[in-house]
């Protein structure tokens, strides 16, 4: 027997998509309690994250189409008139297809649009290569004026709503659907620049940001039954970085390991191991996420394994570290 | 050019510096001030190694028509809330803009010594963040009709009767973002959002015909929804008559197509309008322009 299934529970019965419930929530009673909320979607209004929100309030929903460029740009208009603006684009399209958009229109601009960049990652699975979101850290983190946010669970993403306002400038908002290992229990107090501290430590050090920090946080349980004691901290402001959370933990613990669902290449290692450098901190360090390669399909959660983002992993990871260090 | 006044005298202004919509102006008080335009602009890229000299010939006609008649501003007051909008899509002619906004008091006379120089606020392609009067940054063309649009939208939905012009070189509606907007804003049949297409005829390759074919020009903005008026850009009374009769559509979006001469009213810049698009004028060619662009007066 067939199912008609929701177009945009692309994950369904793959992973338990984190965000389709509070978060769409949540944006709908932020969109209530600040009537200046306007949302611009390239065809994506009426999913999970914003759908509460346009029935709500359809006035105030503007369809770009399927035109994410236009999109972007529109929304740096419409912020002219102090409107909050946000623009809800898929992980895979919108940092990439708009990153000129993003640059000269909002962040050189400095208007005030948040970017909700939802199905990060490696959220679209089986849909292809082409819908693998693992570029977009290292791209908006070289972006002069932008705010980048990368919330770790539904909670946090929640959080992320009013936490924007801290910021005068535009805001990306890289939102995880995963939903392996939450780490918080209710929304959580966001400081943009500043990491969160889910656990102390002196073995060592794991750093996460989105599913990583669930990541992290998983594995720091685990090896804390082997007697490892391992801090972690969730890097939910990219840009800008807590280097001094980096710089502090580097010192007490001596051992790094970086988490993301993103490329290798220019993203949270990456930007934490120019922090150590910077600094000249010569501790045990290793960066853990996706190969620099063209990335095969699958549902999320055998993609996970597939490419070891894994609390188990993640552990191993961590043992290994911690033993080189000794 | 006038002698600017102290900028702080601003906060005393009164309603009588509110330069309203279609104020009265003569069609040929408006081409003298054109033609000076052209003057201004040699004499602002001359503090600067180089400039673009040909596309902001081409379009001195439609800025004078639209910050002498047109755009309802203040005089003094840049950032004026009630002031109509306007977007440099094609952002490589702000030199075009620097005299205008001088004159409008926007800033110091003295800061058009300064173009090209380093961290002048007066930069090649408008920066809003830098010159005053500048209501949105260009630089990447495609850009700014899109968000014109947005603007167009939340005045609409501020309830305010503000206006919106972008000004696109025909070149720069190669760029598919363009057409997106251009859709977009039919489909919110925006009747406070005026497109110009400065339809020069040139782009830096060559004859925009040849680069990549943009004609029919007005039937392909009609095709997608808008009105569109056909207009001699270098002709200030047709001019006025578009702009006027583009505030009488209030359902859906405006293209005002400005036939241009590309380099006008410098003969040898007219005859190579691609060598010209971007170039250093010096010595006796210095002063063959000047000359021309004075013997030029009515």
């Amino acid at each position: 027997m067939s199912t008609m299934s929701d177009p945009f529970s692309f994950n369904a019965g793959a992973v338990e998509s984190s965000y389709v419930g509070n978060l769409g929530e949540a944006f709908r009673r932020y969109g209530e309690q600040n009537e200046d909320v306007l949302l611009i979607s390239p065809d994506l209004g009426a999913g999970p994250v914003t759908g509460a929100f346009v029935q709500q309030f359809p006035e105030r929903f503007i369809d770009a189409g399927i035109a994410e460029c236009n999109a972007m740009s529109m929304a740096a208009g419409m912020a002219t008139y102090g409107y909050k603006v946000f623009v809800l684009q898929m992980g895979a399209f919108g940092a990439l297809k708009c990153a000129e958009q993003i640059r000269t229109d909002l962040a050189f601009s400095q208007v005030p649009v948040r970017i909700l960049s939802a199905w990060s990652g490696l959220a679209m699975g089986f849909f292809g290569t082409t819908h693998h979101a693992v570029e977009d850290i290292a791209i908006t983190r070289a972006i002069p004026g932008l705010t980048v946010l990368a919330p770790a669970d539904d909670n946090a993403a929640t959080a992320m709503l009013s936490a924007s306002e801290q910021v005068p400038g535009p805001v990306f908002i890289r939102l995880t659907d995963a939903n392996i290992h939450p780490v918080y229990d209710a929304p959580p107090e966001i400081t943009v620049g500043r990491f969160g501290r889910l656990r102390d430590g002196v073995d060592g050090t794991i750093v996460g940001t989105g599913l990583g920090a669930q990541l992290a946080a998983g594995a720091a349980a685990l090896l804390a039954q082997e007697g490892l004691s391992i801090r972690v901290l969730d890097a939910y402001s990219l840009k800008p970085l807590d280097e001094a959370a980096i710089v502090e933990a580097a010192r007490a613990t001596g051992a790094i390991l970086t988490v993301e669902e993103h490329l290798v290449t220019g993203g949270l290692g990456s930007a934490v191991g120019e922090v150590l450098a910077r600094n000249g901190l010569a501790v045990a360090f290793a960066i853990h996420g996706l190969p620099d390669e063209t990335l095969t399909v699958g549902m999320p959660e055998q993609l996970y394994a597939h490419y070891g983002l894994t609390i188990e992993e993640t552990a191993q990871r961590m043992r290994s570290l911690v033993s080189g260090k000794r | 050019m006038t002698q600017s006044k102290d900028m702080s005298s601003a906060e005393t202004r009164g309603a009588r510096d509110v330069l309203p919509r279609l104020r009265p102006v003569t069609a040929d008080a408006l081409q003298e001030r054109a033609r000076q335009l052209r003057l201004d602009i040699l004499d602002v890229i001359s503090h600067a190694p180089m400039g673009h000299y040909s596309s902001s010939l081409s379009c001195a006609e439609i800025l004078v028509t639209l910050y002498h008649h047109v755009l309802r501003l203040r005089r003094g007051e840049p950032g004026w809330d009630d002031r109509d909008r306007f977007l440099l899509g094609k952002g490589h002619v702000a030199v075009a803009l620097w005299p205008l906004f001088a004159e409008l008091e926007f800033f110091p006379q003295t800061w058009l010594r300064t173009f090209g120089q380093l961290d002048s606020k007066l930069t090649d392609h408008p920066d809003m963040h830098r010159a005053p009067g500048v209501d949105f940054s260009s630089g990447s063309l495609g850009h700014n009709l899109s968000v014109g649009l947005g603007m167009a939208l939340a005045a609409r939905r501020r309830g305010k009767d503000h206006r919106i012009y972008v000004l696109l070189g025909d070149g720069e509606i190669h760029e598919g973002q363009v057409w997106e907007a251009a859709m977009a804003a039919a489909h919110y049949k925006v009747g406070n959002l005026v497109a110009i297409v400065d339809a020069n005829g040139s782009c830096a390759d060559g004859p925009t015909e040849s680069v990549m074919g943009i004609e029919p020009l007005a039937e392909r903005f009609s095709s997608f929804g808008w009105h569109s008026i056909e207009v001699d850009g270098h002709d200030s009374g047709p001019l006025m008559q578009a702009f006027e009769g583009a505030m009488r559509v209030t359902d859906q979006p405006v293209c005002v197509v400005a036939r241009t001469l590309k380099g006008k009213g410098i003969s040898f810049m007219e005859a190579s309008p691609r060598e010209w698009h971007l170039g250093a004028l010096n010595g006796a060619d210095l002063e063959q322009a000047r000359r021309e662009i004075r013997e030029a007066r009515q």
